[in-house]
């Protein structure tokens, strides 16, 4: 059964990842506006200066 | 029927003012500019996202609205960041609705080179702009926005909003640590609750516990350290609050658990710890979830200018903060100017409104060396005015220092008070048990004795309120009713005095309802009578003047202005003569609650029109409602010319107030408060902004809720205003649902206590009935809130 103490470690650690990870999104901001970003990604890219940049 | 022809800019329904322009139909001109210029810089998108995305605005922004961007020391202190000749600016864009605006925010650079990149953030409806101060400065970045119509609104005062964002972070911070202990603790923890968890073997119990023991020590030290400190600093002041009982119980528990898990006498209540702050801070975080884009802190910093025209001694204008300007300065103030400091004037035909100080919209003629006070427009051509004292010592902004200095209001919530008791009856109660057991079993007495404070700890209790008030909040705001925050539905609901601003807030500001009463005029006579009031300053003929719709445009020939009685002119020939009954020489019944302008043509006694402020919708059965249950009063800046209408609506005359200065207003509300009433006070401007300040909640009336509005508790949707009442009662249903609430929790308390007393709270007991009376009260109050919101603002529509 000692191979249980490792394993929790293990699964420890990983969940630690996950929390530093939520801690830096909030850090980053991502939960500052909710409402943007999910509109933001369906806007097309049809703009002027990026149909230059596929020109070249 | 034909459809009204729609803006294809805006969609508000073409008027007067309908352009059309290659086949494409305008309400006004300013949208047409703004569709053009984006259809020039292939910005078509905009249209496409939403129908009639735009923004109308009524005025096009004067030329030097943002001049004052050009002073190095402002347009410094609006940087969030500047390196060499980059910049960034955050603004504030109240217009920002759709996700067309997002887009046509974002894509600023189509419009200029200069701005490298911008953000939007949507719930707080602020841009971020990244530009190139060589190529475009931050003046021509606002006037950028303002000629699409997205105005943005600056001022100095927004060290705030950087507080609360720092503040919410450390809470999500809080919650994320807890929840991360909470899961892993529960898992660590389970086997000890199934059965056979006995037979666990000796090395692998004490693992799970140092785990548990490791893992709840941020959570104490760090996501409940809230509580103690709260505890903490309320002892010290002698003040009982709610975190005390809590803070006892997360002690007791960490120290009982720790002192289990290392003597190896038990498993420890480690989840059951992390769980419940775990659910503590989530309540809190509901709780301070509050309208972002809204503010309900602006002092008058907010409503003046930031900077101002400076007449230099060698007469050169320079742009000057106005927390610069010294006794004898010399400033120009332009059309639509406010005034920022009481000064003198020195040059120039003066027509002062002071509509934003006392709610009355009428021009004031000023003479030279006449004092102007702070917070008035000038209306017309520019004027010099010598400044006589500096701005925060000017009357209207010393009102606002005054009234910061008393914020502390003076109703006391609910919960302070129970838990007042609630703490004395634990403590009690634990005492009692630990000397009961000292006596049979001196060695359950000291587990009883933390058992009590660990059980007793009032998880349900300090959840049901924070759930409560936000549902509530939640529920006010989907109705029109934006509260600041959910403490004050609670001083909501204890409201017994209302105190009414009448302009602006009970009736729509400059509208009146004007009736005629009279033989017809012709198109003819009214466009001689348009020409006559055209020239008049007074309120009723500016009133008129704006009600009388003509096609011929005249200029009288003749003009004179008999003051306080009336005019007399001739137009085209005839003798028009308007004013008073008293004037015209006729007697007209007593009736003061309408204003009358009598009109004679060429000696013919006309008609009467009678002009009475526009009342706003459902207002006269709002306080007819509002009259049974609380005592109402009407406290008005403007004059008493419609006393006798207010006085049959609200009957008690001694309760009508006309004439009042800002001051007086203040200390109007400071009276009824040390009559120990408490007393809501609902307002608009900034003459009601001390009394707004002073009572216990300000209600600041607004037909945007996005633009400014006075520092205060709430801000009240304008058309919603006949809802007043019903918002009112709900708050005090919140209010009873938390009680029935707290009843609740008590039960669950009983529960526990009759273990811990006995001296048996095992670490199953605690894991099961502290989620369990945590999620029930929970769902109670929230369910409870929400079937009441949908019984009292639905049904009623």
């Amino acid at each position: 059964m000692k191979v249980l103490i490792v394993l929790i470690i293990f699964s420890m650690a990983l969940a630690l990842i996950f929390l530093g990870a939520f801690i830096w999104a909030v850090k980053r901001g991502q939960y500052d506006d909710s409402h943007s970003p999910a509109v933001r990604i369906l806007f097309d890219d049809e703009v002027k200066q990026t149909k230059e940049e596929k020109d070249k | 029927m034909r459809e009204a022809i729609k803006c294809i800019h805006c969609g508000s329904v073409c008027g007067e003012t309908h352009v059309v322009s290659n086949g494409l139909d305008f309400c006004c001109n300013g949208c047409k500019t703004v569709y053009e210029l984006l259809q020039n810089n292939q910005l078509y998108n905009y249209y496409e996202l939403e129908n009639e995305p735009g923004v109308r605005i009524k005025e096009p922004t004067p030329d030097g609205k943002f001049a004052f961007l050009d002073h190095p020391e402002i347009a410094d202190k609006l940087y969030r960041f500047k390196e060499g000749t980059s910049r960034k600016v955050e603004l504030y864009v109240p217009a920002i609705h759709c996700s067309s605006c997002i887009w046509l925010l974002e894509n600023l650079q189509q419009l200029h080179e200069g701005i490298h990149h911008s953000q939007v953030n949507f719930v707080q409806k602020r841009v971020t702009i990244f530009f190139d101060s060589e190529k475009i400065t931050i003046r021509q970045v606002a006037e950028l926005m303002a000629s699409i119509h997205y105005i943005p609104e600056i001022s100095l005062a927004d060290s705030e909003t950087e507080k609360n964002k720092k503040y919410s972070k450390r809470l999500l911070y809080q919650i994320g640590v807890a929840g991360f202990v909470f899961g892993n603790s529960m898992l660590i923890s389970l086997p000890e609750y199934l059965p056979g968890g006995e037979h666990l073997e000796e090395f692998l119990k004490e693992f799970f516990g140092m785990m548990n023991l490791l893992l709840a020590i941020p959570v104490v030290l760090y996501s409940g350290r809230d509580y103690m400190i709260s505890a903490y600093k309320n002892i010290v002041k002698g003040v009982v609050n709610i975190d005390l009982p809590i803070a006892i119980g997360i002690l007791a528990l960490f120290a009982q658990s720790s002192f289990e898990i290392i003597s190896k006498t038990g498993a420890g209540y480690m989840d059951s710890l992390s769980g419940l702050i775990f659910f503590l801070l989530i309540g809190k975080w509901y709780q301070n979830r509050t309208y972002q884009a809204l503010s309900f802190n602006r002092d008058y910093k907010s409503y003046f200018p930031i900077g101002v025209t400076q007449i230099k001694e060698n007469n050169e204008e320079e742009i000057t903060p106005i927390s610069d300007l010294k006794q004898g300065d010399r400033i120009r103030i332009r059309n639509g100017e406010l005034i920022p400091t009481d000064a003198v004037l020195v040059d120039g035909d003066a027509q002062i409104d002071y509509s934003f100080v006392t709610g009355e919209s009428n021009l004031i003629p000023k003479q030279v060396g006449e004092l102007l006070y702070a917070g008035g427009k000038q209306q017309g051509t520019a004027i010099e005015l010598m400044v006589e004292k500096p701005v925060i010592q000017s009357q209207l902004t010393s009102l606002w220092n005054k009234s910061n200095n008393d914020e502390g209001k003076s109703i006391q919530t609910v919960i302070d008070r129970i838990s007042r008791y609630f703490t004395l009856v634990i403590v009690t109660v634990a005492i009692i048990s630990f000397v009961y057991w000292w006596m049979v079993d001196p060695s359950k007495a000291l587990f009883s004795f933390t058992s009590v404070l660990i059980v007793a700890c009032p998880c349900a209790l300090a959840l049901s309120l924070p759930f409560a008030l936000g549902n509530g909040m939640r529920h006010l705001g989907e109705e029109g009713l934006f509260m600041k925050n959910t403490a004050d539905i609670e001083h909501l609901a204890a409201i017994n005095t209302l105190v009414f601003d009448k302009t602006g807030t009970l009736t729509i500001p400059n509208e009146q309802q004007i009736t005629f009463d009279g033989t017809d005029l012709s198109s003819e006579e009214k466009s001689w009578v348009k020409a006559v009031v055209q020239q008049s300053t007074h309120r009723l003929d500016i009133a008129l003047n704006r009600f009388l719709k003509t096609e011929e445009e005249l200029q009288p020939e003749k003009f004179e202005t008999i003051a306080g009685k009336g005019v007399t002119a001739v137009v085209n020939g005839n003798r028009i003569r308007l004013g008073s009954p008293n004037f015209i020489g006729i007697t007209l019944p007593e009736d003061l609650s309408r204003s009358t302008v009598v009109v004679e043509i060429n000696d013919q006694l006309k008609g009467t029109f009678h002009i009475s402020s526009q009342k706003r919708n459902g207002v006269e059965e709002l306080l007819q409602k509002l009259k049974k249950r609380f005592d109402i009063h009407l406290v008005s800046g403007d004059n008493n010319w419609e006393r006798e209408e207010w006085k049959r609506l609200l009957e008690k005359e001694e309760q009508l107030h006309f004439n009042q200065q800002p001051q007086e207003k203040r200390s109007y509300v400071e009276n009824l408060q040390q009559q120990h009433r408490n007393v809501a006070m609902v307002g608009d401007g900034l003459n009601d902004a001390g009394a707004l300040l002073k009572s216990d909640v300000g209600i600041s009336v607004a037909d945007n809720i996005y633009h400014f509005s006075p520092a205060c508790n709430a801000i009240l949707q304008a058309d919603k205003m006949s809802a007043l009442d019903r918002f009112l009662k709900y708050s005090k249903l919140i209010i009873k649902t938390v009680k029935r609430s707290y009843v609740i929790s008590f039960l669950y308390n009983l529960i526990g206590l009759f273990f811990a007393v006995q001296g048996a709270l095992s670490p199953v007991i605690a894991a099961i009935l502290m989620p369990i009376s945590s999620v029930s009260v929970v769902a109670f109050v929230s369910g409870s809130t929400t079937y009441q919101a949908k019984r009292l603002f639905k049904q009623k529509r």
